[in-house]
């Protein structure tokens, strides 16, 4: 009986959606250690943000609305990783998309909705996704990290943004922002005064999309190759010039759209910082989703409840939404580093030879 | 002629205000990655090392306290990138991205607990530049070289002794073979993990001290997200002074050079969201400009596994 | 007496067992040859007894006395030192850094650069060996690397010293040099264990021989009393073939591929010079080099990876080849990868998905821009029974697949989309002794079907029992190109030296050539 449960653990320990989940536990475990040691309490903190994110129709629909850049910022990192780039300029493909979108969403009023909003997102991601691809170009051009790189063009399209519209593009008065957007550039609402507007749908055809270009088709199969073994895949006769740059593209792509739907279906005009966050937790979003369309979706719901349900928990318990940071750095380092996990489960079961031993000094 | 030296002195200032934290970053990152370790977390220890050398300095009174604060600091941060890399087998990329949102967040929240203010912390005791003896009494120069930062001399001290550590020890012939592979220094019985360590610890402190700076030494306060991409910038600069400690330190003096000239030049007509983009923008072009300065250690970011393969 | 006993070793890695109750006792200044496939556990063995693993059960004795050895550290204390397969030397440091690195010379914590030079050069010329501390290690060539090595272990005053497939890299002169070195430590009293898959060197070298098959010691004999055969059969458990019957190809020998001058230069560096020849249906060509003259190169400018510099490629008349892997593909020339785990295969991948690669975008397997997978399937399991690939079915990774199964299915996949012209490229590394037969007998095949054949091998015997003709490639040229029964393997040995035999031979000065 003891041997049965003892295989049983064993096969779970390598299942990478069991320790995923554990992953996730234990960064809540040592978030609440952290909670308590400053002098929060995880009981208060926790279910502020329960209610905040679930209870109620209107937090209900507040949780989904938040959702859904993120679903779109996930899939965008696991578009990337999955190709063998580590995306970490989301958070510029982002805005980029979203100031893309106002721009033209302020530009040509006179247009029916049923054109307008298209060409919103196409700009949107055409915009993104040029600037995703310029990470790959650069990486190959420098031949240097992609994170160096990556980061520095996210400063970038954040002050240029930011220049553009105080001096360009900003409504008169004091506050600096885009006029608003027409009703024909708008998503509809699908509960009214709350975040939910029918991007989600949007967003769940994207991921099922993904899951299609990826898994299906040939052109995945290539990226995928790419990602696993770029050398593979360039005696298969793979372009490593073009691969990467395309790969990105859609990355970007996809980060575009997360804009574009964050200003066309919730704030209804562009001011800064309005994404600030996104990309950052697109990434840990894609790490836990662990390179699965699915896994990517489920893991983008659990952070926009986060996220959502922070705001409620900042107003009761005055804790800034910031630490939510935290969390997302928590499941990054337990979620992509299975050996914690493993170890504080097996510890018992093997003698741990990949590990530190006392004896050996 | 006065207007001349009064620009040159700025120019020169400047370039080192900008230098040093970068520099301290770049620094430590060198060392780092010569035994084998990316440190992707130089802004997240940068940044932790700016807030506790605010709070130490904020509790205790003395900036001092603050720069010890910021060292111990830089430890612990040592000790969760080693711990994650070393012992758990983690990407060296992840683990120092998860030390940068970490740190991003919990400043900011402790900024909440310590102060009540989610922007920034009140201002503290900051470290006062140490007049130097003769050259402060001379009239001209006095205003130029009259004073020096601590800061200063530490960045000094800290690139010599890495220097010396690295070429002219045991110790540090042993970090860099174990860099360039640890298999290698393993089978001639060297402790590949304790090594690393070592050098981990020592690198993080100096992350940490470079965002004291920031802090203590500059503006005498932490605000939110004041490290703003150094830490980046400082792996840029690692590559580019060839993961050498004395190119750079020159590396790092050159880009702040580049960035203060480049402020100065232009009329105060520019917007500033257009400066503000320069040191990326910077950053960019010499990667670009400046190629094959060494080459990286060959086995940094691998994992060693002590029992095989 | 003994001096070197393990007795009863057990060591397990996850579920495999690499030793199993392994016994071995090396007798005091002889050469005792370590000798099985791979995978039957002589280098775990020798790396428990070099203190790199530890053993999960079982003792070993040293000269008699129980000893501990958990790290290198305590395997230097008792004399023990390690010359491994892949040197482990540091390219760009110097010969002294890498000699004295765990026992350097110092005062205090400086490390005393001047004293580390005095030090190797005493000792390469006390035991007659020619080395200059001072230089890079990346400008050896490898017999003068693997000296660096050995001097590596005379500096920690070792006794015993392990020497894991010293011979892989080196040319026959370069073999000859180091037995010579080899024995006469031995007459210096030195005990030497030497790992190897080699039946000829054990044969010609060791004192006593040792047989290890899936972990466990088959048997222990004086190298006197057995012979190729015997080995060989002890080795594999069967009785093993070593002539191979050749059947002709009885078509028209048209030329199907004709390369002209091809050259290649990067970064300042000549790899390849006027590579001429021409390849005939139902024949192999076999290029004999010691790895690192070109052979890289040549494989990846004829698979259409790298653009050659100078120099034409045709195919099939006159058609210039594309450089493009893909088109090359669909023009039926066939790449067997030196390297399968870098470039042959994904290891993530099913073996279906393995084995469409480079031919994905065929109108067989790329229906409408995705993949058919239920008929891809179907497909890879024809495959898996035809070349009789040991795993869990179609699904399973390449990665879980052992050495000679993985090549299986790079195999299966070349051959099954009917090229005209094939180039293997090291198609035996790696692989056990059956596998190995079978791929030469898939070879000999499509040689009988008609397709023209470029066969790369560091294996001398290989290129010698397969090719029709043979080219050596020394230094990014063809010095030689002949019919393949005007070359024995002294003769190849010379060439791929660029020394003619006869004189002494081996490296100079110890350095590389380059233009």
């Amino acid at each position: 009986m003891v041997k049965n449960r003892k295989n049983k653990i064993g096969k779970l320990i390598d299942d990478k959606v069991f320790l995923a989940v554990c992953a996730f536990f234990l960064a809540l475990l040592v978030l609440t250690v952290i909670l308590l040691l400053i002098g929060y309490s995880p009981i208060e903190c926790y279910s502020s943000l329960f209610r905040g994110a679930f209870v109620g129709k209107g937090n209900l629909a507040n949780t989904l609305g938040t959702s859904t850049p993120l679903i779109f910022a996930g899939l965008s990192m696991m578009v990337a990783s999955r190709s063998g780039t580590f995306n970490i300029g989301i958070e510029g493909q982002i805005i980029a998309g979203a100031f893309a979108s106002a721009i033209v969403g302020t530009s040509f009023a006179g247009l029916p909705r049923i054109i307008y909003i298209p060409l919103c997102f196409l700009v949107a991601m055409l915009v993104g996704g040029l600037w995703g691809a310029l990470v790959a170009l650069l990486k190959r051009v420098l031949q240097v990290s992609e994170i160096i790189i990556a980061i520095m063009l996210n400063y970038i399209m954040d002050y240029l943004t930011k220049y553009l519209l105080t001096y360009h593009f900003t409504v008169d008065g004091m506050v600096i922002r885009t006029e608003y957007l027409p009703e024909s550039a708008l998503l509809h609402k699908m509960l009214p005064l709350s975040r939910l507007n029918t991007g989600i749908i949007l967003a769940v055809i994207t991921v099922a999309f993904v899951w299609w270009l990826i898994n299906k088709t040939t052109f995945g199969y290539e990226m995928r190759a790419t990602g696993y073994n770029p050398f593979a895949a360039e005696s298969a006769g793979i372009s490593m010039r073009y691969m990467p740059l395309a790969a990105m593209f859609i990355s970007g792509a996809i980060a575009g759209m997360a804009g574009a739907i964050e200003v066309m279906g919730v704030h209804e005009y562009f001011v800064a910082d309005m994404t600030a966050g996104y990309g950052f937790t697109g990434v840990a979003i894609g790490i836990m989703g662990g390179g699965s369309a699915v896994g990517t979706l489920i893991s983008a719901l659990v952070f926009g409840s986060l996220r959502a349900g922070s705001a409620t928990m900042n107003r009761m318990v005055s804790i800034p939404g910031e630490f939510i940071q935290i969390f997302q750095a928590l499941v990054i380092v337990f979620v992509s580093t299975p050996g914690i996990v493993r170890s504080i489960l097996s510890r018992k079961k093997q003698p741990s030879w990949k590990l530190r031993r006392k004896t050996d000094e | 002629m006065n207007n001349m030296i009064a620009f040159l002195v700025s120019l020169l200032s400047g370039s080192i205000r900008m230098c040093i934290p970068i520099a301290f970053a770049a620094l430590g990152g060198t060392l780092c990655e010569r035994s084998g370790i990316v440190n992707m977390g130089l802004e997240g220890m940068m940044l932790m090392g700016a807030f506790s050398a605010v709070c130490g300095s904020y509790l205790s009174g003395s900036a001092y306290v603050g720069l010890l604060a910021a060292v111990v600091c830089g430890c612990m941060m040592g000790l969760i990138l080693s711990g994650l890399t070393i012992r758990y087998k983690c990407e060296h990329v992840l683990a120092g991205l998860g030390i940068n949102m970490f740190a991003g967040g919990f400043t900011i929240v402790m900024l909440q607990t310590v102060w009540g203010s989610r922007g920034k912390s009140t201002v503290v005791a900051g470290l006062t530049a140490w007049p130097l003896p003769v050259l402060n009494r001379i009239p001209i120069i006095k205003n130029i070289i009259g004073s020096v930062s601590p800061f200063l001399v530490l960045l000094f001290v800290c690139m010599l002794l890495v220097q010396f550590v690295l070429y002219h020890t045991v110790f540090g012939l042993r970090a860099r073979i174990i860099g360039e592979n640890p298999y290698v220094a393993g089978s001639a019985g060297i402790d590949v993990y304790r090594t690393q360590l070592i050098c981990v610890l020592c690198g993080s402190v100096l992350a940490s001290i470079g965002g004291a700076y920031l802090s203590i030494g500059d503006v005498n306060l932490f605000f939110k997200d004041m490290v703003a991409g150094r830490g980046f910038i400082a792996l840029a600069i690692v590559i580019l002074g060839g993961w050498k400690p004395r190119g750079v330190v020159l590396g790092a003096l050159v880009f702040g050079a580049a960035q203060s000239l480049q402020i100065r030049l232009q009329a105060a007509e520019i917007p500033p969201q257009l400066v503000q983009m320069l040191p990326y923008v910077i950053t960019i072009l010499a990667l670009f400009l400046v190629k094959n300065q060494g080459k990286a250690p060959a086995a940094e970011g691998t994992h060693y596994y002590r029992d095989g393969a | 007496m003994y001096a070197v006993e393990m007795c009863d070793i057990k060591k397990t890695f996850g579920n495999v067992i690499a030793n199993n109750n392994t016994t071995l006792r090396i007798k005091k200044g002889e050469i005792h040859s370590l000798l099985g496939e791979n995978g039957a556990g002589k280098t775990t063995l020798m790396n428990i007894l070099y203190g790199l693993y530890t053993a999960d059960s079982g003792e070993i004795r040293i000269n008699g006395d129980k000893a501990i050895i958990l790290n290198p550290l305590h395997a230097s204390q008792y004399k023990i030192a390690m010359v491994h397969q892949h040197f482990m030397l540091v390219d760009n440091m110097t010969v002294a850094e890498n000699v004295v690195l765990g026992q350097e010379p110092h005062d205090g914590i400086r490390f005393n650069l001047k004293e580390a030079y005095g030090q190797v050069a005493k000792i390469a010329k006390e035991y007659g060996m020619k080395i200059d501390p001072k230089e890079s290690v990346n400008k050896l060539s490898v017999g003068t690397k693997q000296r660096v090595e050995i001097v590596k272990a005379l500096y920690r005053n070792a006794d015993i010293i392990i020497l894991d497939e010293p011979t892989a890299v080196l040319t026959p002169q370069e073999v000859l040099e180091l037995f010579k070195v080899l024995r006469s430590l031995r007459d210096m009293g030195k005990t030497i264990i030497i790992i190897t898959h080699k039946l000829r060197e054990t044969l010609e070298l060791a004192d006593t021989v040792t047989i290890l098959r899936k972990g466990v010691n088959v048997v222990s004999l004086p190298v006197a009393e057995t012979n190729e055969n015997m080995l060989a059969e002890l080795m594999v458990g069967r009785l093993v073939c070593f002539e191979q019957e050749k059947e002709e190809y009885t078509g028209e020998p048209q030329i199907l591929l004709q390369v002209k001058g091809l050259g290649l230069k990067r970064d300042g560096i000549r790899h390849l010079h006027n590579i001429c020849f021409e390849l005939r249906a139902g024949e192999i060509l076999g290029v004999a080099g010691v790895e690192g003259n070109g052979q890289t190169e040549l494989i990846e400018t004829l698979a259409g990876i790298t653009r050659p510099t100078e120099g034409t490629v045709r195919i099939n008349g006159d058609m210039p080849a594309p450089y493009n892997p893909q088109k090359l593909l669909r023009l039926g020339v066939g790449h067997i990868p030196e390297d399968r785990g870098k470039r042959g295969m994904v290891k993530e991948f099913s073996i279906s998905e393995n084995l469409i690669l480079g031919y994905h975008h065929n109108s067989k397997f790329s229906k409408r821009g995705m993949v058919p997978y239920k008929a891809l399937n179907e497909y890879a399991l024809g495959i898996i029974n035809e070349y009789t690939i040991a795993c869990d079915g179609p699904l399973s990774p390449a990665g879980t697949l052992s050495g000679g199964n993985q090549q299986k299915v790079v195999i299966g996949r070349v051959f099954d989309n009917d090229p005209q012209i094939i180039i293997a490229a090291q198609p035996t590394r790696g692989v056990d002794v059956g596998a190995i037969e079978y791929i030469h007998t898939q070879l000999l095949e499509m040689r009988r079907r008609g397709k023209a054949i470029l066969l790369i091998s560091a294996e001398l015997n290989e290129i010698v029992k397969l090719s029709d003709r043979i080219a050596v490639l020394y230094d990014g040229r063809f010095v030689s190109i002949g019919e393949a029964s005007s070359y024995d393997e002294m003769k190849l040995g010379g060439l791929m030296t660029s020394s003619p035999v006869g004189e002494r031979a081996g490296d100079i000065d110890g350095k590389k050539q380059k233009e």
